[in-house]
């Protein structure tokens, strides 16, 4: 069908034959460009919207998690740990070689200088997007004291790093900055 | 069906001819649409809008399906959610004023193509069954224009559908119990704008369902033409494919540079200020009014002042308002003309120049204005003759009416003879 | 059938319209519809040249940030803008941090809700916040500006002239609708729909200081604020007129094309 649309039925020969099926050739693909372009915001459209995309940061007050404890907060529609490590999780996730990690990190490449103790990271296992649990009070921390994912048994250490399970990378660290002692601004 | 000379659907491809024997979709879209459909040799830009409404009907679908992504239909958030596709969605400020005027745009085209009906008797035997389906898929097109327009849940939204709601109130006995029925409500609240958004989202299917029923009934004769002498022999037609397609490839071309310079430059033109007003259920618009394309029918419905014998002048103007669309449904058995084409009724062909068509925008114009008394006298006249047109005048006109000479064929009136010519002359030219 | 129902039906309706047209006829002639003050007294929108009018107008960012400014320090107090948010101001030609700055001053706070406790509270606005609504107590009902400028006919005009509109009621208008004296409380304005409005004057001249140094008049006050306006409701106007002319230019093109092809392919059979 499409090769008919550019034949000329009727068509003479010599010059006038290939002025006329450029014209036509010519004709049709500017018809398939308009068809393309048209698919660019019919495409677009399903991306975030600007006001998704303005959502950008959260500002958490951290003065009330105890050492040892850990609260959920929200950044981006996702959930957020933010820990308050104890000196003896500190220890043994320091302890750890870092060389022999699925995804070698070391705790202070994860947390900021003079803050080791403030573990904050994305609540999304790394394998499929569960929620870890470890987080809230109660929960089970699985064999490496830190998050363990229900799903399909991802465990992470206290430096929140994969050691066992499906998962292929350390739960991730968003963008953070403290603007103050109390108060962290994510995002 | 086709005539015996349309051309066979022969694939050379070793892969279109084991489609063919699978799936014989191609052979279907070359005969449907292709070089194997023999169409009129003599048809003009009239005929062009068929194909642009079938245009019109998928960028609807296409854009309305894009913005039922962004929308969300409860009467707390429809208009915030409007306002987001404007402002925040991408692109989504082209995808709401594509599909706004889109309405419009296929009100326009199908106005046309339904003038095009009366023009060149379109609608009489043998292709009555296409022009039934086709008042269906018109019918099918208000409903669903209408029930759009309350979405955005601007004043306009919510005050039309209270008051067209409001018509079958007009209903002696089960006119209230109707209508609470029709809004799940007392007025028109969540339960009215998610059953409407759900009934215009299917809707469009339907139509599109009918419209297939409309182009299948339109194979079986063929295109009707402007001589509306039928076909009978080859040289009267040409195949659909390179001829209409490459036609209908610059109509469409022409169409979308007046559609797009209103959808980027005066998207707002058709609409009505109002409606980017939230809808608020304690005041009312100083006058409400319908889109441009309900107006003749609204001021039909508005010229029903007096209560006529033991008649509501309310229900007349309902009754009226819905004859004046029903009575096309009797159009073939009204007009008995032997002959199809008004080019050859000297009588129908002023009745519909100079007396249908003004008396359609006189009442468009008065449906537009607030319900002054002039206004109402005019749309009085107007929709009187509107009835008389189509009940009185056709039935009278197609009877005493002298046609005029019809050429011999359709070649004839394309080449001024037909050498060609093997059959008996046509008897409707005597 | 149908020829015989078919007329019957079609005098039925013409009868029944002839009869109303009848009584409406006689009505009119003996009981004409009263003049109204607002028939004889309301005005169209004044004439005023936007930088934004015509196929390719653009806002102009400098009046816009003047509109802006009399929106903050006059309208807002009465009047929300809820569907725009403080970030759009970027589009306006702010800053980013100048946005920070303006959500976090702004007066009116967002208002917070704990789900746990149930205790309402207020925090700073950010940029991402739409502008917070207001919270109105006195007499009438200050609508919402964001879209006012496309909710009114000829709207940027519509609210330049309402602004730059007051007036004193013409001594004209007492003396031939006596009844039609202004209501207590309401303002005399030839812009308004039904003359009377219940909002006060809201614009003096000098009523704000421009940093631009611009002389701020009512006129000018009333032009700037109509502008801005224009802008919360069709912040996308530039990018539409923008990809108005790349789709016009392309189509046209495509259009003479297709013409062109047509011909060819008709050329033997016409």
């Amino acid at each position: 069908m499409a090769d008919e649309a550019i034949i000329d039925p009727a068509h003479d020969t010599g010059e006038g034959v290939r002025r006329r099926d450029f014209i036509n050739i010519a004709a049709v693909s500017f018809a398939g460009v308009g068809g393309i372009a048209v698919l660019v915001p019919l495409i677009s459209q399903m991306s975030p919207s600007a006001d998704v995309l303005a959502e950008s940061s959260t500002e958490i007050d951290i003065s009330q998690i105890a050492t040892g404890q850990a609260i959920k907060a929200i950044f981006r529609k996702q959930p957020v740990f933010i820990r308050n490590l104890t000196p003896a999780e500190i220890g043994e996730a320091q302890k750890v070689d870092v060389a022999s990690l699925r995804d070698p990190q070391s705790l202070d490449d994860r947390t900021k200088p003079g803050k080791t103790n403030w573990l904050i990271t994305m609540g999304v296992c790394t394998h499929l997007g569960c929620v870890p649990l470890g987080a809230g009070e109660g929960e089970v921390k699985g064999e490496f004291g830190g998050y363990f994912c229900p799903c399909h048994g991802s465990s992470y250490d206290t430096a929140a790093r994969i050691r066992k399970g499906p998962a292929p990378k350390n739960l991730e660290v968003p963008p953070y900055e403290f603007t103050s002692d109390t108060v962290v601004k994510i995002g | 069906m086709s005539f015996p000379w349309a051309n066979e659907y022969k694939p050379s491809h070793p892969f279109m001819q084991w489609m063919d024997e699978k799936l014989p979709l191609p052979r279907f879209v070359y005969n449907a649409v292709g070089a194997g459909y023999p169409v009129p040799r003599n048809l003009n830009y009239w005929y062009n809008f068929g194909i642009l409404a079938g245009v019109c009907l998928m960028l609807q679908i296409i854009t309305g399906v894009i913005l039922a992504m962004h929308y969300a239909a409860n009467q707390g958030v429809a208009f915030d959610s409007v306002e987001h596709i404007m402002r925040d969605v991408n692109w989504g400020w082209m995808m709401r004023y594509a599909h706004a005027n889109g309405a419009s745009a296929f009100f326009v085209v199908v106005y046309i193509h339904i003038f095009r009906g009366f023009l060149f008797g379109s609608y009489k035997a043998p292709r009555e069954m296409i022009w039934l389906l086709g008042v269906t898929i018109f019918l099918l097109m208000m409903a669903t224009a209408f029930m759009g327009y309350v979405l955005p849940w601007g004043q306009m939204s919510f005050w039309g559908a209270k008051v067209i709601t409001g018509l079958f109130s007009a209903i002696p006995i089960v006119g209230e119990p109707l209508q609470q029925w029709l809004l799940g409500g007392f007025a028109p609240d969540n339960a009215a704008l998610n059953r409407f958004f759900s009934l215009h989202f299917l809707l469009p299917f339907v139509i599109l369902g009918v419209v297939i029923l409309h182009i299948w009934a339109l194979h079986i004769p063929g295109s009707t033409n402007p001589t509306g002498v039928e076909v009978k022999q080859e040289s009267d037609t040409l195949p659909f494919h390179p001829y209409y397609t490459a036609k209908d490839g610059f109509g469409l071309g022409v169409f979308l540079l007046i559609y797009c310079a209103v959808l980027f430059f005066g998207p707002n033109m058709l609409g009505h200020p109002d409606n980017y007003i939230a809808a608020d259920p304690l005041s009312t618009p100083a006058h409400i009014v319908p889109e441009w394309y309900f107006w003749p029918f609204y001021a039909i419905l508005r010229a029903f002042t007096a209560d006529f014998f033991f008649i509501p002048a309310k229900l007349m103007g309902v009754l009226a308002m819905f004859a004046s669309i029903l009575v096309w449904f009797f159009l073939p058995w009204l007009d008995t003309s032997p002959v199809r084409s008004s080019r050859y009724r000297p009588l129908l062909r002023k009745f519909v120049w100079f007396g249908l068509l003004p008396d359609v925008l006189i009442l468009g114009y008065c449906g537009g204005s607030p319900a002054e008394a002039k206004f109402v006298l005019i749309s009085q006249l107007g929709s009187l003759y509107y009835f008389l047109h189509f009940l009185v005048i056709l039935p009278i006109v197609s009877s005493i009416e002298k046609p005029e000479p019809l050429p011999f064929s359709i070649t004839e009136s394309v080449l001024g003879k037909d050498d060609g010519a093997v059959l008996p002359a046509n008897p409707a030219a005597a | 059938m149908v020829r015989l129902f078919g007329p019957l039906v079609g005098l039925f309706f013409a009868i029944a319209l002839a009869w109303s047209f009848g009584v409406g006829a006689i009505q009119m002639i003996n009981d004409p519809e009263p003049a109204t003050a607002v028939q004889e007294f309301h005005l169209h929108p004044k004439e005023v040249h936007f930088s934004f009018n015509g196929a390719f107008g653009t806002f102009d960012r400098q009046q816009a940030q003047r509109g802006f400014q009399v929106y903050k320090e006059v309208c807002a107090s009465c009047h929300s803008l809820k569907q725009v948010a403080f970030r759009d101001l970027m589009a306006l030609g702010y800053s980013e941090p100048e946005v920070k700055a303006i959500a976090k001053q702004w007066a009116t706070k967002a208002k917070t809700f704990d789900p746990k406790t149930g205790d309402a509270g207020e925090r700073d606005n950010t940029p991402a916040d739409r502008f917070p609504p207001v919270y109105y107590a006195g007499t009438g009902n200050p609508p919402d500006l964001s879209l006012m400028a496309k909710a009114r006919h000829e709207g940027p005009e519509y609210i330049y002239s309402l602004l730059s509109g007051y007036q004193e009621q013409p001594a004209a208008l007492i003396k031939k609708f006596p009844d039609s004296k202004v209501p207590d409380g309401l303002h005399y304005n030839p812009y308004f729909a039904n003359l009377n409005i219940a909002m006060p004057p809201p614009l003096a001249d000098g009523g704000v200081t421009y940093s631009d140094g611009t002389k701020a008049s009512v006129d000018q006050q009333a032009q700037d604020v109509a502008a801005f306006l224009a802008w919360t409701a069709e912040p996308k106007m530039e990018k539409r007129k923008q990809t108005g002319w790349a789709v016009l230019g392309f189509l046209l093109a495509a259009t003479i094309l297709a013409y062109l092809a047509k011909k060819n392919v008709w050329a033997n059979q016409h």
